[in-house]
């Protein structure tokens, strides 16, 4: 028979595991102070500090989220209501190489579906994903403001304009053989 | 890519060709920080706002709004500290002149905010950049610092009794983070939705204290206005449009770039085929969004011909909008209902979620664009398309909502028979009663 839990007989509670806190070294903890220091509250440095942990950690993981809660002084719901929103913000791990593929007008009528149908076809995986040896992951985002060259992509911060499939597969090449900064700032 | 003036001397493109145009010395040596001198060596705030107003200078966000109008909102008595906002986030699809501007010429953008705070009483200006120019806060980054080692920003700024920092802030992807009280939640570290307004930010903005939220483009024209006065900038210009706008050109011209032309240009046919040098391939034009994807798009048919003139009541009178000036042209290959259907995603995509009928109302518009395209679509989907615009638009939270229904109304006008090649097959023919409305 299955047991009963009523409020005087509640269910066996584990003792609750603080969360693990990321740490960063003291330069990076300097780069911190700096941005805080722009700000008469601190919850203002929310994204620029999000950044630099998704940088530092690959992306803004439970112990980055702990972290970020306790050095602006705010709940780590705080954190991820704020992370949600904003889609340069990964809660998942992505690929080393990002290559995110502008889909927006301008892009879409000079050739974008190309672009990414050939970065599809090159590297095995579709928008939203990120191949299996963690090496790429592929996007399709919003207008980055290089309609006057397009078509575009950005791997990680890194612009790369009037594509070619022949120049995306110089970039892909040049990824697989880890000649290119994969554009994380 | 072509960055320059047509049909005026340049004036915000200056100096973008100059050899290391980012940095303070080429920037001096071509009067720069001499608008900044002037004002701090004996004009009032009020001087400064004075010249604004005569300059007609509108806001290049979008809005259009009289700048030297929205700097005398704020309450100068207010005990509060004031501050100077930029506006770069520039994510309105088909714009990319910000970038180019702080890429090239971030001092102007300094001395324009440098000029702001003073005739607002600010002692602090940011910078919200969108997160994806990463590359540009990093330009502007070091102007800044080279500006600081220079006296120029801080304490005692040109020796005088003014101080003032100037910081960048990086969004993180957010179209709606363009649109200013959205703009101001983000800056306080909160998700990006916007406020109800009133009260506008220049009475209760950045940590509800008084603030002027500014284009990168509108604070750069502040150093040319000081410089020749309001009443000449404005002449460069028309009455109600002063000065030179820049436009971002992309899609289908033989010279796609950044444009910097006087207010009231004439005319926008000109514009395409000898400017820009015509279309690519032979093609001809079949439309214009001439002010970024949230205005009304134009037929070839209402441009050729017609003498459109380039500001703001030029191209109201022509069905469509200054917006932000970012120009996407196509040729007649491309179908306006996929086109739409582009834009529609975009808009769905970035909607905050804030409010019910542009967030519910995006998603549903996006289903009925994909079903007709699919060749699963109804006959009357072309209404139901109007009809969801009809409560989106007038009945959203923030002027997004808008937005999102524009172009599809003025597609749907200005183009029904590309709608109607999707929608004929499923009606069984042109005979049904919702495709003759079309
Ligand atoms: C959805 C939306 C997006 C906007 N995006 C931008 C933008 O990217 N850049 C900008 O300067 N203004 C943008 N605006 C306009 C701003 O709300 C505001 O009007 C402008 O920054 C005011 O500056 P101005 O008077 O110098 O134009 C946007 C408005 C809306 C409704
Ligand atoms: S109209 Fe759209 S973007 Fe604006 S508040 Fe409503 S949901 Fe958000
Ligand atoms: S539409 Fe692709 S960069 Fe603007």
């Amino acid at each position: 028979m299955s047991k009963q839990f009523t409020p005087n007989n509640p269910l066996p509670q584990e003792a609750p595991v603080p969360d693990e806190i990321a740490t960063f070294s003291e330069a990076v903890e300097a780069e911190i102070d700096a941005h805080l220091a722009k700000y008469p509250l601190k919850r203002s440095a929310i994204l620029p500090l999000m950044f630099i942990v998704q940088r530092e950690r690959g992306y803004l993981d439970k112990p980055g989220v702990a972290y970020l809660a306790d050095r602006l002084g705010v709940r780590v719901t705080d954190i991820w209501e704020v992370a949600t929103f904003y889609s340069m913000i990964n809660t998942e791990p992505v690929g080393k190489y990002h290559l995110q593929v502008c889909r927006t007008l301008s892009c879409k009528i000079v050739g974008a579906d190309k672009i990414t149908e050939h970065c599809k076809s090159r590297l095995g995986i579709k928008p939203g994903e990120t191949s299996e040896d963690g090496q790429f992951s592929l996007s399709e985002v919003e207008c980055l403001g290089s309609c006057g060259t397009a078509p575009m992509m950005q791997i990680g911060f890194d612009y790369y304009e009037n594509l070619t499939p022949e120049k995306v597969d110089e970039l892909i090449e040049q990824c697989r053989s880890n000649q290119l900064s994969n554009g994380v700032r | 890519m072509f960055i320059g003036a047509i049909g005026c001397e340049p004036l915000q493109l200056a100096r973008v060709q100059l050899e290391r145009s980012e940095s303070l010395e080429t920037y001096q040596k071509h009067g720069g920080y001499e608008s900044l001198r002037k004002v701090l060596g004996g004009m009032s705030p009020d001087d400064v706002i004075g010249e604004l107003k005569k300059s007609a200078l509108r806001g290049r966000g979008g809005a259009g709004f009289p700048t030297g109008m929205k700097w005398s909102f704020v309450p100068k008595d207010s005990p509060k500290p004031k501050y100077v906002v930029c506006n770069a986030d520039e994510s309105e699809p088909g714009t990319f002149k910000d970038r180019y501007i702080m890429e090239r010429d971030p001092h102007m953008l300094i001395e324009g905010m440098l000029i702001a705070a003073y005739a607002l009483g600010s002692k602090t200006c940011y910078i919200y950049t969108r997160g994806e120019y990463r590359y540009i806060i990093e330009i502007m980054d070091r102007a800044i610092a080279e500006a600081r080692a220079a006296g120029l920003v801080g304490d005692k700024i040109l020796g005088k009794d003014f101080a003032c920092e100037v910081y960048t802030h990086s969004g993180a992807g957010a179209y709606i983070c363009g649109e200013e009280t959205a703009l101001l939640n983000s800056l306080e570290g909160l998700r990006g939705h916007p406020r109800m307004k009133p009260p506008f930010p220049a009475v209760a903005g950045l940590y509800g204290c008084p603030t002027v939220v500014n284009n990168v483009e509108t604070l750069t024209a502040v150093p040319d206005i000081i410089r020749m006065g309001g009443e000449a900038y404005q002449k460069l210009g028309t009455e109600k449009s002063g000065g030179t706008k820049l436009w971002s050109v992309s899609g289908h011209v033989n010279r796609p770039g950044v444009y910097e032309l006087p207010m009231g240009y004439a005319d926008m046919e000109k514009f395409i085929m000898e400017d820009c040098q015509g279309i690519p391939n032979g093609r001809k034009l079949k439309a214009v969004i001439p002010g970024g994807s949230s205005v009304y798009i134009m037929p070839a048919s209402d441009i050729e011909g017609k003498k459109v003139t380039m500001d703001y009541e030029g191209l109201v009178a022509a069905g469509s909008m200054v917006g932000s000036g970012g120009f996407i042209v196509m040729d007649d290959t491309v179908d306006i209902f996929e086109s739409t259907k582009n834009l529609t995603e975009f808009y769905k995509h970035e909607s905050c979620g804030w409010c019910t009928p542009c967030r519910e109302g995006t998603d549903w518009l996006v289903k009925v664009f994909k079903r007709i395209a699919r060749g699963e679509g109804k006959p009357d989907d072309a209404q139901l398309l109007l009809d969801l615009c009809d409560n989106i638009e007038g009945k959203s939270f923030c002027p997004l909502g808008d937005a999102a229904s524009w172009p599809i109304q003025s597609a749907i006008k200005k183009f029904p028979e590309d709608f109607r090649r999707h929608l004929a097959p499923l009606a069984g023919g042109n005979g049904h009663k919702s495709l003759s409305t079309l």
